[in-house]
């Protein structure tokens, strides 16, 4: 009986651990995740947390001090550059680690070797290879690492990260470690630039080349134009209107045969790009100078759009070296304060949404894709074997063949219905070979404009409008990247690739990118709009969105002896441009009398609208719904001719459309054998609108329909973990662009009086760790529009109450 | 008398084996005390489950209580357990004192083997 026992209880015990000991689908190890001692609970970390350290640590030449404030924003002060960097990258790991290292896997197309075999890693990781992210930063990593400054200091920071990793113990990990169960690899300098390349993909990577050619098959080249056109009838530039341009030192040629070739070709493309980066990302910003402002010293204001997620994005730090005293956001996975101000200049950055990416359409010899038509002779391709980690499964292979113009995307294998006549190579000015890092080590140190014109010359890709101001008095923008030279049309369709006549012929020379130094108005604003009125002289189709650009304007235009208040509180503008300007159309063409009660309620809600996108706002939803609606109607009938991927006009567009022309042609239902009339049209939608939020007034609230919610880069797998519902107004056309998933990521306002002044805010706080106070402390301050005064340390304040906490590094 | 110091003894030193060791550690704690001491079948089980129950749910509980529940109520809405943090609590320790509940009595039933 002793022994029954015995192998009993032996038998249950080993067989316990074991279980425990396993991943099981979705549920981690539960023994080694509930153990307090090692799991999940050494992440709760106590809410008096004692940051205070002292670490002896190899690879620094002398004393680093971190002192962190009540914010537990750092604030290094190391005696050299290079001890500095390593110290930024220790602490990015120290409070940021698991995102680092995720995001940097998603870049290369890793992440299925973390999450598994499941259809839509497997797909997301090959798209993001077949798109040559691995190959986009192999080229940045050599041209960086040939450029001693650059290599010097990522050095630095990568030799910092693993100067963190090695220190971790089991029970440190991050608790996505721990829920997944797998651990942290090496950091490399490779990795900065995989997530430099993210960002590029983010913010220079969409264009809609195969939607615009599926759209060809239904609309002519003319019909084209008027739906999606290069320039809005509204919009305000960044470089005011009737600003002259010199000639162009380049002059593309248009090759012989495209209107029939290329313009007319009808053929349509079934390949589609599941993982598209948004339209949505932009930005503003905008500086005023001297002339404008209360104090007579220039103010710089900065709200970058992102898709928001916790950890943030963004690492708030202040770096002091002799040779720099920089404050502002970080990218955890790179080196450098990235929007900030230092004791001299401000500087901001908005997306300039130019079109840096084209296809071609490539002919292979035979399904093996080793040789490809170019120039009338066969070519060998380059081949390029991704071997795809699947945890769990074995590794997936995939040969991405690399042609004259780029990796061939979408072919027989990747996307079933193209054919080996018919694959698509892509030309992206992110393969080029680039030194991102380059320019903000310049800038974080730059005194002056000139300081800032040569930082800013260094820079490739993506495409941003680079905004600067300094406290002698200077406002200045460069939209600045290496941007092909096209002629009119190049690159809105796909082209053919059989030969070199549709390649790109060249780059707008730098100098000739849209500048401006001093404007005469006393300020600047950027917003994504397109960056120049129609006289510039090169072809530049991009994504550009012209509502928020029309706001600022009008209300820097009318604003004097402004404060920093002014400025936050303009960056919390609700009022939408466009809801004033389409709002008296559609009333004016609605027919009252169609209407029952019900919807003459909500339509008295619209009527009495001030057109502020206010979080409790009802007349918000019903516009919102009423204009989603007008759009289905107007354009859903000749869209549906379109197979595959289409995409219809923007809002913006429509909107201009109706104000210009009552009566053009797409109003009518072509399914119908009436003629639809705007009136007809716009009542219709009122009605779908009302009918689509259950013609229940209450459903009606803006916060509430809109459900703002920051979500874990886990997404729905780890729900507890977002931050949901938050009341907050604003929509992607309101300058306080807050939509349901994406908006302000950083709030900045630099005002550059003697010394600095500046607030600011992001949505998300300074610990990555779900199980600290300090994971979202910031959001609700976001939400209400409050800022913080960002404390520009000096060296003599080391005994100041703001400090609450130290971490000294000394060198072993 | 004997239970008792077995309690006293598993808890510390399976505390002290989980800063070193891999979280199964208790089990060989449990194990080897009640090698050492054996007792009957039922208050073997007893003495391990007991020890890490307390050792478990206590310091979950002294953690979360530091933590005022910041992280556990969010990983029991994960586990969907409401935000229960007890719960959790309540879980995290009976898991670990099963584990050594059967390795307890596992030691002391190959003491009484051996003894023989």
């Amino acid at each position: 009986m002793r022994v029954f026992w015995f192998l009993f209880s032996t038998i249950l015990t080993i067989a316990l651990i074991i279980i425990l000991d396993m991943k099981w689908g979705a549920v981690p190890p539960l023994g080694k995740f509930l153990s307090p001692q090692q799991g999940f609970w050494q992440n709760a970390e106590s809410v008096n947390h004692d940051y205070n350290q002292h670490i002896i640590i190899e690879g620094l030449k002398g004393n680093v001090n971190v002192h962190f404030d009540e914010r537990l924003v750092p604030h290094i002060f190391a005696e050299s550059d290079e001890d500095a960097f390593y110290v930024q990258g220790f602490i990015h790991a120290k409070f940021r680690l698991w995102q680092m290292e995720f995001q940097t896997h998603a870049a290369a197309g890793r992440i299925s070797e973390i999450l598994g075999n499941d259809e839509r890693f497997i797909r997301y990781d090959r798209e993001q290879r077949r798109l040559g992210m691995g190959y986009a930063a192999e080229n940045a990593l050599e041209e960086m690492e040939k450029d001693p400054a650059t290599k010097i200091s990522s050095d630095a920071y990568t030799a910092g990260v693993n100067a963190y990793i090695a220190s971790l113990t089991e029970s440190e990990l991050p608790i996505e470690y721990k829920l997944l169960d797998y651990k942290p690899e090496a950091w490399t300098n490779l990795k900065i630039a995989l997530f430099i390349k993210q960002m590029t993909k983010d913010l220079a990577g969409f264009e809609r080349d195969i939607e615009f050619t599926n759209a060809k098959s239904v609309f002519n080249v003319d019909e084209m134009k008027l739906l999606f056109p290069e320039v809005s009838d509204s919009s305000l530039p960044i470089i005011p209107k009737g600003t002259a341009f010199d000639v162009p030192g380049i002059v593309p040629q248009k090759p012989a045969g495209a209107d029939s070739l290329y313009f007319k070709k009808d053929t349509v493309i079934s390949a589609i790009e599941i993982n598209k980066p948004l339209k949505a990302n932009g930005s503003n910003s905008w500086a005023l100078n001297g002339t404008l402002t209360a104090s007579g010293s220039p103010i710089l204001c900065n709200d970058p759009h992102l898709n928001l997620s916790l950890p943030s994005i963004w690492y708030e730090m202040q770096i002091v070296t002799p040779n720099m005293n920089v404050y502002g956001v970080t990218f955890p996975g790179t080196q450098s304060i990235i929007i900030g101000f230092n004791e001299h200049i401000a500087f901001g950055f908005t997306n300039a949404g130019r079109d840096v990416k084209d296809y071609y359409q490539v002919k292979f010899r035979d399904e093996s894709k080793r040789e490809y038509w170019f120039d009338s002779s066969w070519q060998a391709s380059q081949m390029r074997v991704e071997a795809i980690k699947v945890r769990g499964s074995a590794d997936i292979l995939d040969t991405v063949a690399y042609t004259v113009f780029g990796p061939v995307m979408y072919d027989g294998i990747f996307s079933s219905e193209s054919t080996v006549d018919k694959a698509l190579a892509v030309r992206w000015s992110a393969h080029d070979a680039s030194n991102e890092p380059a320019m903000w080590l310049k800038l974080n140190k730059a005194q002056n404009y000139q300081d800032y014109e040569d930082a800013i010359k260094l820079f490739t890709t993506p495409g941003q409008n680079m905004l600067f101001a300094s406290k002698t008095g200077d406002i200045a923008v460069w939209q600045q990247a290496q941007f092909p030279a096209r002629w009119e049309g190049q690159g809105l369709f796909i082209m053919p690739g059989e030969d070199s006549s549709y390649m790109w012929q060249g780059f707008i020379p730098q100098i000739e990118n849209p500048n401006i130094l001093n404007p005469s108005s006393g300020f600047i604003q950027t917003a994504n709009q397109r960056a120049v009125d129609d006289t510039y002289p090169y072809f530049i189709p991009g994504n550009y969105i012209a509502s928020r650009g029309i706001a600022i304007e009008k209300r820097l235009q009318q604003m004097r002896n402004v404060t920093p208040k002014d400025m936050m509180a303009l960056q919390m503008d609700y009022h939408s441009v466009t809801a004033a300007a389409a709002v008296p159309l559609f009333l004016k063409y609605t027919n009252e009398a169609a209407l029952s009660d019900t919807e003459r309620n909500f339509l008295n809600e619209v009527k009495r609208w001030d057109f502020n996108t206010t979080p409790d706002s009802k007349a918000t939803t019903i516009y919102q719904a009423w204009m989603d609606s007008l759009e289905k109607l107007i354009w859903h009938d000749e869209f549906a001719n379109i197979p595959y991927a289409k995409s219809y006009p923007d809002e913006q567009t429509l909107l201009e459309l109706l104000l210009k022309d009552s009566a053009f042609k797409y109003i009518d239902d072509i399914n119908t054998s009436d003629t639809e009339t705007i009136d007809r049209q716009i009542t219709q939608a009122f009605k779908l609108a009302v009918a689509g939020l259950d013609n229940d007034l209450d459903n009606a609230v803006w916060y509430k329909h809109k459900n703002v919610s920051i979500y874990h880069l886990l997404r729905q797998s780890v729900l507890p973990f977002a931050r949901t519902e938050l009341v907050a107004g604003g929509w992607g056309n309101t300058i306080n662009a807050i939509k349901s998933t994406h908006g302000p990521s950083w709030r900045m306002v630099v005002h550059l009086t003697e010394p600095v002044e500046a607030f600011g805010v992001y949505p998300g706080g300074q610990s990555g760790n779900p199980g600290s106070r300090f994971y979202d402390s910031f959001v609700n301050d976001w939400v209400k529009g409050n800022y913080y005064t960002l404390w520009v340390m000096n060296n003599e304040d080391v005994n100041d109450s703001k400090i609450k906490w130290t971490i000294s590094f000394s060198a072993s | 008398m004997r239970f008792s110091l077995s309690v006293i003894l598993i808890i510390i030193l399976a505390f002290i084996a989980g800063i070193y060791l891999p979280w199964w550690s208790i089990a060989i704690i449990a194990f080897l005390v009640l090698l050492v001491l054996p007792q009957g079948i039922g208050l073997s089980f007893l003495a391990g489950f007991i020890s890490i129950f307390l050792l478990w749910a206590g310091l979950a509980l002294f953690i979360d209580i530091k933590n005022e529940s910041i992280l556990s109520q969010k990983i029991a809405a994960l586990f969907s357990l409401g935000e229960a943090s007890f719960l959790l609590i309540l879980i995290t320790g009976l898991l670990g004192g099963m584990v050594a509940g059967f390795a307890a009595m596992s030691g002391s039933t190959l003491r009484l083997i051996l003894n023989r």
